[in-house]
């Protein structure tokens, strides 16, 4: 049973590298489905920023009205900003963002592909001369790849102007001294922290939305098993990832 | 050597497979299976250009597996596979493409694209596997929707069709890129019998008026002895289906499969006439 278990891990994490290999080389080669690709910029992008927009505006807030308690105990609540800020450029803001996007996205694309899989739509792509790989996963991965750092950009905003709200609001501290910590206490390492995570992160909820999708066996049961194998092992892959790139990060840039 | 073999003997293989009665699918002791399920074993047989195979069997014989093996979306475990005098067992996914080029494929449930309208469907590979101008392609798209008698619906979603004109529409798709050989796969199945009859109509006047190579699986026999049994005639502009008799009603090849083995191969007589136990059973 072991034996087994062990194969098909291996034969997926085999699988999943090939796709991978197979949408990089696509990539640079022709034909190049482009409007297919703005499409799905727009489709994960812009679709994804209203989620994007209230979870970084929420956790800002709450991490401020959180944190704006326990700095008091040490006379700290002018630094609120700079606690804000760093925690949200270089942690919450592409981790958050990234697994409200793996529930809204990935599960969406395993759903999608799965629902094309059953219905041998993808079967009939390949009979018209299409390669799904270079169709169907080469635009969802750029979009990934490029739309969730811009998304994590706008989270670490709006996170860090839903705690100037709290700050201001309900903790009394001057707007000024807010955005002046802030300032002060982010450095240049923070923001390549926060730029650099979300592409990675990107690049794995898609494509491991796509490995399952594309993958899917058993009709609707199967598109459904795999919408939940999509959220699971892409969230689980955004935690996994976070901690080695930040781990590289710091050993590269700090 | 008498002319006719000095004729052969001096044509490339190009020309030769693109003349009358030459072989546009070869398959050469095919076996397939999947664990331990053996789906195909030493299947043999010949497709020619111009002709019709209608492959029959009851479900799970292999049918679909055959046209999926000439599409290379299958690989055999033994034999060979020729398609328009390519090795397609032997290519990879990336080579395959230029074999697909000339095979049209109609699935057993239509596989419309339900993003695209049925006119982007019908078009899909000349707008996005082809540098045609695009009123070329709209041209085209028109031409071959009026032919199946669908054009007023070439802005309709697939979700807004009925079954038998999503069916219509697939093989409006297969047939937009005018290929050589097209591949039927249950096109009939779930559909009442007179929408049946229209997809039938469909299939015969594209083997008669477009002379399409083809092969139809079906385990409906009603539909492939319909099919075998008529023919497309045009008068006076007028496109009508008529019934067959003689040498024209046995041009249509048929091959029953059991269990993965060919049965029966022969004509529509012959195989009305076969006294083995399995084929009454499965023509009674």
């Amino acid at each position: 049973m072991l034996e087994n278990w062990t194969k098909k891990a291996l034969l997926e994490v085999q699988e999943y590298f090939r796709l991978i290999f197979d949408a990089i080389r696509d990539t640079f080669t022709k034909p190049f489905y482009f409007h297919d690709v703005i499409e799905q910029f727009d489709a994960i992008g812009v679709g994804s920023l209203t989620v994007v927009l209230l979870t970084g505006l929420f956790t800002g807030a709450v991490l401020a009205l959180q944190s704006g308690l326990s700095l008091d105990q040490f006379g700290a609540r002018p630094y609120i900003g700079r606690l804000v800020s760093a925690s949200m450029v270089r942690e919450l803001g592409p981790v958050l963002t990234a697994l409200m996007i793996t529930g809204r996205v990935g599960s969406g694309i395993a759903a999608e592909l799965g629902s094309m899989g059953v219905t041998e739509q993808i079967n009939a792509l390949r009979a018209l001369g299409t390669d799904p790989v270079r169709k169907l996963v080469v635009p969802r991965m750029l979009a990934g790849l490029f739309m969730v750092p811009i998304l994590t950009v706008i989270s670490d905003f709006t996170g860090i102007f839903g705690g100037w709200i709290i700050a201001r609001y309900q903790l009394g501290v001057a707007t000024s001294l807010y955005w002046t910590s802030i300032i002060d206490g982010l450095y240049l390492e923070d923001a390549w922290m926060g730029l650099i995570k979300p592409f990675f992160l990107g690049f794995v909820i898609v494509t491991i939305g796509c490995h399952v999708g594309l993958r899917v066996t058993g009709g609707t049961q199967g598109v459904g098993r795999a919408t939940t194998q999509a959220v699971v092992a892409g969230s689980v892959a955004v935690l996994v990832m976070d901690f080695f790139v930040t781990k590289l990060i710091y050993y590269l840039i700090y | 050597m008498n002319k006719s073999d000095q004729t052969a003997s001096t044509m490339t293989l190009d020309e030769a497979l693109q003349g009358p009665g030459a072989p546009v699918v070869v398959f050469d002791r095919v076996s397939l299976s999947f664990d331990d399920l053996a789906v195909l074993e030493d299947v043999c047989f010949t497709l020619r250009a111009g002709h019709t195979k209608i492959i029959m069997g009851a479900s799970g014989a292999g049918k679909s597996t055959i046209l999926k093996l000439i599409l290379g979306l299958l690989h055999p475990d033994a034999g060979a596979i020729w398609v328009n005098g390519a090795r397609v067992d032997l290519m990879r996914e990336r080579e395959l493409m230029a074999v697909r080029a000339n095979i049209g494929m109609v699935f057993q449930e239509g596989a419309l694209f339900d993003s695209l309208t049925v006119r982007e469907n019908v078009g899909y590979k000349l707008y996005e596997e082809t540098d045609l101008p695009l009123d070329e392609v709209g041209r085209r798209v028109e031409e071959v929707l009026g032919f199946i008698g669908l054009s007023e619906y070439i802005e309709r979603m697939p979700s807004e069709l009925s079954g038998g004109q999503r069916r219509r529409v697939a093989i409006a798709r297969a047939m937009a890129a005018k290929p050589r050989l097209l591949l039927y796969d249950e096109p009939t199945t779930g559909l009442d019998p007179i929408t049946a009859t229209t997809v039938d109509d469909e299939i015969i006047k594209l083997r008669d008026l477009e002379n399409v190579t083809s092969i139809l699986v079906t385990h409906q026999l009603r539909d492939a002895f319909y099919v075998a049994g008529h023919a497309a005639v045009r008068n006076d502009g007028r496109v009508g289906i008529v019934p067959v008799s003689g040498a024209k009603s046995q041009e249509a090849e048929f091959i029953m499969l059991r269990d993965g083995r060919i049965c029966f191969e022969g004509t529509a007589d012959e195989l009305r006439r076969d006294q083995d136990s399995y084929l009454r059973t499965f023509l009674s």
